[in-house]
C-alpha cells in the first residue's frame, strides 16, 4: 500500500482500470452523474493532439474530460 | 403519514378533448435527441423567448396531439441530473419546483438515448421521484440495435413504472404513438426509486409542510438547492438554512450517496430488460475516423480546411444574396422617391427602409454560418474541434468552443456573437462575446483599403511581398492579438459564476438531420431580425435625422453659400450638387457633433470631418467611405482612386497635406479597435439579455482605440 495511488490521468491509451474513488467533492458529483461510480471499469480511449483533454470509455459510452479532471478519478 | 390532498386532486378526469391547452415539457440528457423531438412535434410552430432573468433561450411551440387537442411544448435545456451544474440547467429546477410558475408542465416527456440507457435513466429516476406525470421517449432505438443492445420494452415499462414509447426522433418513427399517449396520459410514475435516509425524514417533512409541497423528494431538493431557487424569498431561504444547520445537512455527501444508490438500482433493473450481445461497433467506426480527424497533423489541417470553407461561404458566397438585397432596397427606395416627395418620404426611405436594409443584409451571412455550425454540431465534429483546441484556448480564458465564434468574427461579428451561444460555461461565453468584435471584420476592409492606399506605397519585396498586403495583414494580426489579450485580462477580472468543466459525452459521428439544420437557420435569422433588428432600425433612423437636419435654417444657409462658391469657381452642376451636400453635412446635427468632439479627437490627429465619419460609421463601418466621399465632395464616382486623389489634395491650416502617414495610421488603428457597429451592440444585447455588456464593450473598445491612436499619432507626427 506504500505505492502512490494511480488516477485515470496515469492510464496509457487502451489501458483499463477500475474506479476506486473520487477526490474533489464538488467535481465528483458531476463525475458520478456521468457514470464514474466506484467499482466501474474505465478505459483510456484517446488523447487530444496536445495531450489534453482525453476521452475515456465508461459504461459503454465515450466521455471527454480534461487531465486535471481525470486526476480526481482514483483507480484500484 | 396521510397525504395532504387539496381540492385539485378531487376528480382525475382523463379527457383528450380539452378546452385548455395542456403544457408538455421536454427534458433529457444532452444528445438524447430532445431537439429533434421538439422539431418533430412543433415543426415551424416554434418561438424563442427568454426565461426570466437568465440568458437562456426558452423554446416553446404548439403541437397538435390530436386534431382537437393542441398542446404547448417547452424545450428545456439538456441536463444529466436535477442537480444543475450550469446556469442553463438552473432554469429547469426553477420551473419544475414551483407549482405556481407560469410554465409548470402538466406532463413531462423524458427523452433517453436507448444506446446509453444507464446514464440516461439517472435523470428519469429523479423525475419519477418528483411525482410529475411523465412519458419516457426511448430514443435512438436504431443506434442501440446496431450497437447490439436489445431492449425488452414491456419489461422496462413495468420496472420503471412509466409508459415507454420506443421512437426515433430523427426520422419520426414513434412520434404518432407518443402524441396519442401524451394526449391521454395524466398519471405520475407508479414507482419511486430513492429512499430518503431515516435521519433526514424529519428535516424533509418540516420543509415539505412549511412550503406545502406534494412530496418528500421535492422537499429534499429544496434543502439541497434553496440558494438556486429564484422564487424563494429571503425569509424562506433563511428558514431552510437554519434547518440545515440544525440537522447538520451535508449536501455534497448526500448527493454523492444518492447518485451512487440510483446507479446501483438502475444497473440491477436493466439486467432484466436489456441484453447486450455485441458492443462498441459504432464506437469503433467513430474511433477510426477520429484517428484521422483528431490526428496531430491531419486533424488540424482538416479543421483549417473546414474553416476555409466556412470563410469562403461567408465572404464569397454570401455576397451574391447580399448584393441582391442591397440592390432591392436601393430600387425600392428609388421607386418610392420617384412617386412621392416630402420629408416623411425621406424619413421612410433613407431612415427606416435603409435601416431595414442594414438588418436584412446580414441574413445571408447568418444563415450560411449557422448552416455550417449546425452541420458540424449534428455530425459530432464540433465536439472534436472543441477537443483539439481546448488546451490552447484555455490559456487565454477561453474554451475550445470559442474557436468558431472568434474566427467567424473575421467575416462579421454579428453571426459570430450569436455562435457563442454554443458555449455552456457562462464566463467563457461572456469573454468570447466580449472579445469577438475585436477581430477585424469584413466591414473594416473598405476603410483599411482606402487608408492604406493613401499612405502606404505599392512596393514589392522579394518580387512578391506587397507592402500594402503586409500592412493589411498586420492590422488583422493586431485585432487578433487585442482579442486574445483582452480575453486573458478578463479571465483574471471576471468572477466565475460556476465551475468550468469539460466532463461531457463525446458523441459518435452521425449523419446530420437536415430538418434540424434548416430549423436552426430559421431560428437564428428570426432571432436576429426581430430582436437585434429593432435596435438597428432605431439607431439608423436617429443617425439619418442627425445627418439630414441641422439647427434652425442652417441647411438653407449652407446651400446658398455653396451655390455662391460654385458660381465664383465656375463649377458644373454635378460639382455644385456635391459641394452643396458637403456644406449641408457640415451644418447638420452630425456636423455640429463633429465640431463638438473635435477638441477631444484632435490629439489623435482627427478634425471635425473625420469626427462626422466616426459618428456615421456607427451605422456600419464601411459607411466611413461614403461619408468621407460626401464631406470631401468626391461626387458620384466613389472609387478608391478618386477618393485617394481628393484626400491627398486635402490641406491642413498651414497648407501642408492633411493626410500624413501619422494621421492615416492613427485612423487605421482607431478602426481596428473601436466598437463602431450598432448591429454588434444590438446582437450582444440580445445574446446577453442586458445592456451592461454592450455598454462595457463600447467603452472598453473605444477607450482602447482612443489610447492606441493617441500613442500612434503622437509618436509619428
Amino acid at each position: 500500500m506504500q505505492k502512490t495511488q494511480r488516477s485515470v490521468r496515469d492510464l496509457r491509451i487502451g489501458e483499463k482500470g477500475t474506479i476506486a474513488g473520487l477526490l474533489d467533492p464538488e467535481m465528483s458529483l458531476k463525475l458520478l452523474e456521468m457514470g464514474c461510480i466506484p467499482g466501474t471499469e474505465v478505459k483510456l480511449n484517446s488523447k487530444a493532439p496536445l495531450g489534453d483533454p482525453i476521452t475515456i470509455i465508461v459504461n459503454d459510452y465515450t466521455l471527454s474530460l480534461r487531465l486535471d479532471e481525470a486526476e480526481n478519478i482514483m483507480l484500484k | 403519514m396521510t397525504e395532504v390532498i387539496g381540492s385539485v386532486a378531487a376528480a382525475p378526469v382523463i379527457n383528450p378533448v380539452k378546452n385548455n391547452i395542456s403544457r408538455i415539457a421536454l427534458i433529457g440528457n444532452p444528445n438524447s435527441g430532445k431537439s429533434s423531438l421538439f422539431n418533430q412535434l412543433t415543426g415551424l410552430n416554434q418561438k424563442v423567448g427568454n426565461f426570466p432573468g437568465v440568458t437562456v433561450d426558452k423554446k416553446t411551440g404548439i403541437s397538435h396531439l390530436t386534431p382537437q387537442h393542441k398542446a404547448q411544448i417547452i424545450d428545456l435545456p439538456g441536463t444529466y441530473s436535477l442537480y444543475p451544474k450550469s446556469l442553463d440547467e438552473k432554469v429547469i429546477i426553477d420551473l419544475l419546483y414551483n407549482k405556481k410558475s407560469a410554465l409548470y408542465p402538466d406532463i413531462l416527456v423524458i427523452t433517453v438515448d436507448a444506446s446509453n440507457l444507464k446514464r440516461n435513466l439517472l435523470l428519469y429516476t429523479q423525475l419519477a421521484d418528483l411525482g410529475i406525470p411523465a412519458v419516457l421517449g426511448l430514443n435512438m432505438t436504431d443506434v442501440a440495435e446496431t450497437h447490439g443492445v436489445k431492449i425488452d420494452v414491456a419489461q422496462l415499462q413495468q420496472d420503471l413504472g412509466v409508459p415507454v414509447v420506443p421512437m426515433n426522433a430523427r426520422n419520426g418513427v414513434g412520434i404518432a404513438a407518443l402524441k396519442i399517449l401524451v394526449s391521454q396520459q395524466l398519471e405520475k410514475p407508479t414507482r419511486t426509486f430513492y429512499q430518503i435516509p431515516d435521519e433526514l425524514v424529519v428535516l424533509v417533512r418540516q420543509i415539505r409542510y412549511y412550503f406545502e409541497l406534494k412530496n418528500d423528494y421535492l422537499a429534499l431538493h429544496y434543502a439541497h438547492q434553496y440558494k438556486k431557487l429564484s422564487f424563494l424569498s429571503e425569509a424562506d431561504k433563511n428558514y431552510i438554512e437554519d434547518l440545515r444547520q440544525q440537522y447538520g445537512f451535508n449536501s455534497n455527501a448526500l448527493q454523492a450517496a444518492e447518485t451512487i444508490q440510483r446507479y446501483t438500482l438502475i444497473s440491477d433493473l436493466l439486467l432484466d430488460s436489456v441484453k447486450v450481445s455485441r458492443a462498441e461497433s459504432n464506437e469503433k467506426f467513430s474511433n477510426k475516423l477520429d484517428q484521422v480527424l483528431t490526428h496531430k497533423v491531419w486533424g488540424y489541417l482538416i479543421f483549417f480546411g473546414v474553416l476555409f470553407m466556412m470563410f469562403q461561404a461567408i465572404f464569397a458566397w454570401a455576397t451574391y444574396p447580399m448584393d441582391l438585397i442591397d440592390a432591392g432596397i436601393a430600387s425600392l427606395n428609388a421607386f418610392i422617391q420617384s412617386k412621392f416627395d416630402g420629408p416623411l418620404v425621406d424619413l421612410l426611405t433613407e431612415g427606416v427602409i435603409a435601416g431595414l436594409g442594414g438588418v436584412l443584409i446580414f441574413i445571408p451571412q447568418i444563415a450560411l454560418l449557422f448552416a455550417f455550425i449546425a452541420i458540424l454540431e449534428e455530425t459530432g465534429y464540433m465536439a472534436r474541434v472543441t477537443f483539439m483546441m481546448d488546451k490552447i484556448m484555455r490559456k487565454f480564458g477561453l474554451n475550445g468552443k470559442s474557436v468558431v465564434p472568434l474566427i467567424s468574427g473575421v467575416a462579421c461579428a454579428v453571426p459570430a456573437v450569436m455562435a457563442a451561444r454554443n458555449i455552456d460555461n457562462w464566463k467563457d461565453r461572456m469573454i468570447t462575446i466580449f472579445v469577438t468584435p475585436l477581430m477585424s471584420c469584413s466591414a473594416r476592409i473598405p476603410v483599411y483599403t482606402v487608408l492604406i492606399a493613401l499612405v502606404v506605397p505599392e512596393k514589392y519585396y522579394l518580387g512578391f511581398l506587397n507592402l500594402q498586403g503586409i500592412v493589411l495583414m498586420g492590422l488583422y494580426l493586431l485585432g487578433f492579438l487585442a482579442a486574445i489579450f483582452s480575453a486573458l485580462a478578463m479571465k483574471v477580472i471576471l468572477k466565475a459564476k460556476e465551475r468550468s468543466y469539460f466532463i461531457m459525452e463525446f458523441p459518435v459521428y452521425k449523419m446530420p438531420r437536415w430538418k434540424n439544420v434548416g430549423l436552426t437557420i430559421i431560428e437564428k435569422v428570426k432571432a436576429f431580425v426581430f430582436e437585434a433588428g429593432k435596435v438597428i432600425v432605431a439607431i439608423s433612423v436617429i443617425l439619418w435625422v442627425m445627418a439630414s437636419y441641422g439647427p434652425g435654417n442652417a441647411f438653407e444657409a449652407a446651400e446658398t453659400q455653396a451655390r455662391q462658391e460654385a458660381a465664383t469657381q465656375n463649377l458644373s452642376e454635378a460639382e455644385t450638387n456635391s459641394l452643396i451636400s458637403a456644406h449641408q453635412l457640415e451644418s447638420s446635427y452630425a456636423g455640429v457633433f463633429g465640431h463638438a468632439i473635435e477638441p477631444a479627437i484632435r490629439p489623435l490627429g482627427f478634425d471635425w470631418k473625420i469626427g462626422i465619419a466616426l459618428l456615421t460609421s456607427f451605422a456600419a463601418r464601411e459607411v466611413f467611405v461614403g461619408t468621407i466621399s460626401t464631406i470631401y465632395s468626391v461626387g458620384d464616382e466613389e472609387n478608391i482612386s478618386t477618393i485617394k486623389e481628393k484626400l491627398l489634395a486635402e490641406k491642413d491650416d498651414a497648407g501642408n497635406p492633411f493626410f500624413t502617414p501619422a494621421r492615416a495610421f492613427s485612423l487605421l488603428i482607431f478602426y481596428v479597435f473601436a466598437m463602431q457597429c450598432m448591429s454588434t451592440l444590438a446582437v450582444v444585447y440580445r445574446e446577453t439579455k442586458s445592456w451592461r455588456w454592450p455598454i462595457m464593450q463600447l467603452f472598453y473598445m473605444s477607450g482602447l482605440a482612443y489610447v492606441s491612436s493617441y500613442i500612434v499619432y503622437q509618436l509619428f507626427k
